[in-house]
């Protein structure tokens, strides 16, 4: 563990250098264990902290307190935070469809790794992923780990315009698009479910430590999920599966 | 709130939008803090116009800014270094920045150019406007805060309470501060050679063309990686200077994306981001290394700077003589700064 400087007003505290789910449990348990200090007023002029993969970052008020209070006020949690925060233990099954204007990357990531169209679609929904984390844009989720099979490096050219929903790949991690973006990874699929509301009490349907799996649905399906969502005859959640009991604390 | 008074938006100019302090506690779900990017020009404007000191504030960059009061007077004040202009029934006059002024329905004011910098806050008496996850900050990408989520365009109007109170001044704006701009090294300070650091820090940059809220691309020496010009994506702050692949460093402001993979050689200390935000394209500029405690001592310095700018701020006296302020002064011991702007007649103040 190292802490690393990022400027007057943050730093960042790195577990590790790898895409690990153990390096996330440790990330997850000194944000916790940051949150409960906070909760008790224990760490006044924390404004907030952004966990990532391999690393928290402290984000504070200069005029309230500083770098060297902070590390000091944390100090007892680095020595915990080699245990697990526990599993967050929240199941997505989420709808994609995997054909047509969806798909436009599908048969020439199929081509890149020598397997049929078919073969992605039952490799990239056939396992669970672990949310890692959530940024680049508001309710991004980095997920992983993909198959050995489906490992790809980035497009050589970023598109400029991903359609929101697309679901996609790259590195060894998938994604879906909340937003219109320019995008670098291989667009397998779309998803109609809603990532990001401003609206909801929590904003964002996934939170760091959720599971997700993609169920393959038909072009026909996508578009009556699409109405209902819009209607409000369906929400969001009705795509969870599992819920955790420490739910409310890591995504807070 | 049922306002008979607005402000009409006539032109954006090159890009106008609501902010204030910005939005907080979100970047785990990847939604930046958006805000101002000059705090103490929202503050000073604020105050300007009576208004709480992180009410949101029109920003806007360059020149070009026209607004319009509909319905009932309305006071507005300019802060930045702004060359403004007013326009009354038909007549136009010029009009310095730092203070705040009451434009009568239909009156138009102009931010004709900026004199150094190119961002300025126009505060707005009692502009209102509902907050998105505890801010009005525009953050457009995600449609949040703001006017329906975008930035200010022509024929848009925000609300505003009718003018109260006296018009008010700030008699000695900031100073131009040209010093390089400071920066505490890392977070992937190890991604870096020492030669690396020392081109960084000896070498001017240039402002490219693509430099807007979302951050400022700079041109100069190239920068090289000791080795991979790819990291495991982990947090950005705002002032974090990523550099790609190609050696072109890229400094991140308010709307920037909340984690990336490129490595970072420094951060921009939170007292010199309005500096480096303010830059133009074609503008040079040099940094400084501090430590992560001196930004800290700079951070609580800007800050006493600010309280005392705010603390300056008197009532403005246009005309005759202001009785009250005449009997409560010391005539004896005081000595009046001739020169002050509010002794200047308000035609002299076009340069």
């Amino acid at each position: 563990m190292c802490v690393l400087d990022a400027g007057d007003a943050a730093f960042t505290v790195e577990f590790g250098d790898a895409i690990d789910p153990d390096l996330l449990a440790a990330v997850n348990a000194l944000d916790v264990g940051i949150a409960r200090l906070q909760a008790e007023g224990g760490l006044p002029g924390v404004i907030e902290t952004m966990p990532t993969f391999r690393s928290l970052t402290v984000f504070f008020d200069p005029l309230q307190t500083g770098r060297e209070i902070l590390l000091e006020a944390l100090r007892p949690l680095f020595a915990a935070s080699g245990h697990s925060g526990g599993d967050n233990g929240r199941l997505w099954q989420l709808p994609v469809c995997y054909e047509g204007i969806f798909a436009p990357d599908l048969a020439e990531t199929a081509r890149s790794l020598g397997v049929s169209e078919d073969e992605v679609v039952a490799l990239h929904s056939g396992s669970e992923y672990l949310v890692y984390m959530l940024g680049f844009l508001p309710g991004f989720p980095f997920m992983g780990d993909l198959p050995k099979a489906l490992r790809l490096p980035r497009r050589p050219e970023p598109r400029l315009r991903v359609p929101p929903g697309s679901v996609a790949i790259a590195t060894g991690l998938t994604a879906i698009y909340p937003w219109k973006s320019p995008g670098g990874w291989h667009l397998l699929g779309r998803c109609p479910v809603t990532l990001f509301d401003a609206g909801r009490e929590s904003p964002s349907l996934l939170a760091a430590g959720d599971h997700v799996r993609f169920v393959p649905v038909s072009m026909a399906e996508y578009e009556r999920i699409e109405r209902s969502l819009k209607s409000g005859d369906i929400e969001p959640q009705h795509w969870l599966t599992r819920r955790g009991a420490e739910q409310a604390e890591v995504s807070r | 709130m049922n306002s008979p008074a607005s402000l009409e938006i006539v032109s954006p100019g090159a890009y106008a939008s609501v902010q204030d302090i910005g939005r907080r506690g979100f970047r785990r779900i990847g939604v930046p803090w958006a805000g101002v990017l000059d705090p103490r020009l929202m503050r000073i404007a604020n105050a300007l116009v009576g208004n709480p000191g992180t009410a949101p504030v029109i920003e806007c960059f360059d020149g070009g800014l026209q607004v319009l009061a509909r319905g009932a007077a309305v006071r507005v004040a300019v802060a930045g270094d702004a060359v403004l202009e007013i326009e009354h029934d038909g007549e136009r006059k010029p009009l310095p920045a730092w203070r705040s002024v009451t434009l009568a329905d239909g009156d138009i004011l102009r931010i004709r150019r900026m004199g150094s910098g190119r961002i300025a806050a126009l505060a707005l008496e009692g502009l209102a406007l509902p907050q998105v996850l505890g801010s009005a900050s525009t953050y457009a990408r995600a449609a949040l805060g703001g006017v329906d989520g975008r930035a200010l365009a022509a024929g848009v109007c925000v609300p505003a309470q009718p003018a109260s109170g006296a018009e008010r001044i700030l008699p000695e704006p900031p100073e131009v501060d040209e010093r390089p701009i400071r920066v505490v090294f890392g977070p992937q300070a190890d991604h870096f050679s020492a030669e690396t650091f020392d081109t960084f820090l000896g070498s001017d940059y240039r402002v490219t063309a693509e430099a807007d809220r979302m951050g400022v691309r700079l041109e100069g020496p190239v920068l090289g990686h000791l080795g991979p010009a790819e990291i495991i994506s982990d947090a950005t702050v705002p002032g974090s200077i990523q550099v790609p692949g190609k050696g072109q460093p890229i400094v991140l402001l308010a709307d920037a994306q909340t984690a990336g993979g490129y490595p970072k050689i420094a951060t921009v200390i939170g007292s010199d981001i309005p500096r480096l935000a303010a830059c133009r394209p074609g503008q040079t500029l040099r940094f400084a290394a501090v430590s992560a405690a001196e930004g800290e001592r700079i951070a609580r310095e800007t800050e006493a700077e600010t309280l005392a700018l705010l603390a300056a701020i008197r009532p403005f006296v246009a005309e005759g003589v202001d009785l009250t302020a005449l009997y409560s002064a010391n005539l004896v011991g005081g000595v009046v700064n001739a020169r002050s702007p509010e002794y200047r007649p308000l035609t002299a103040g076009d340069d």
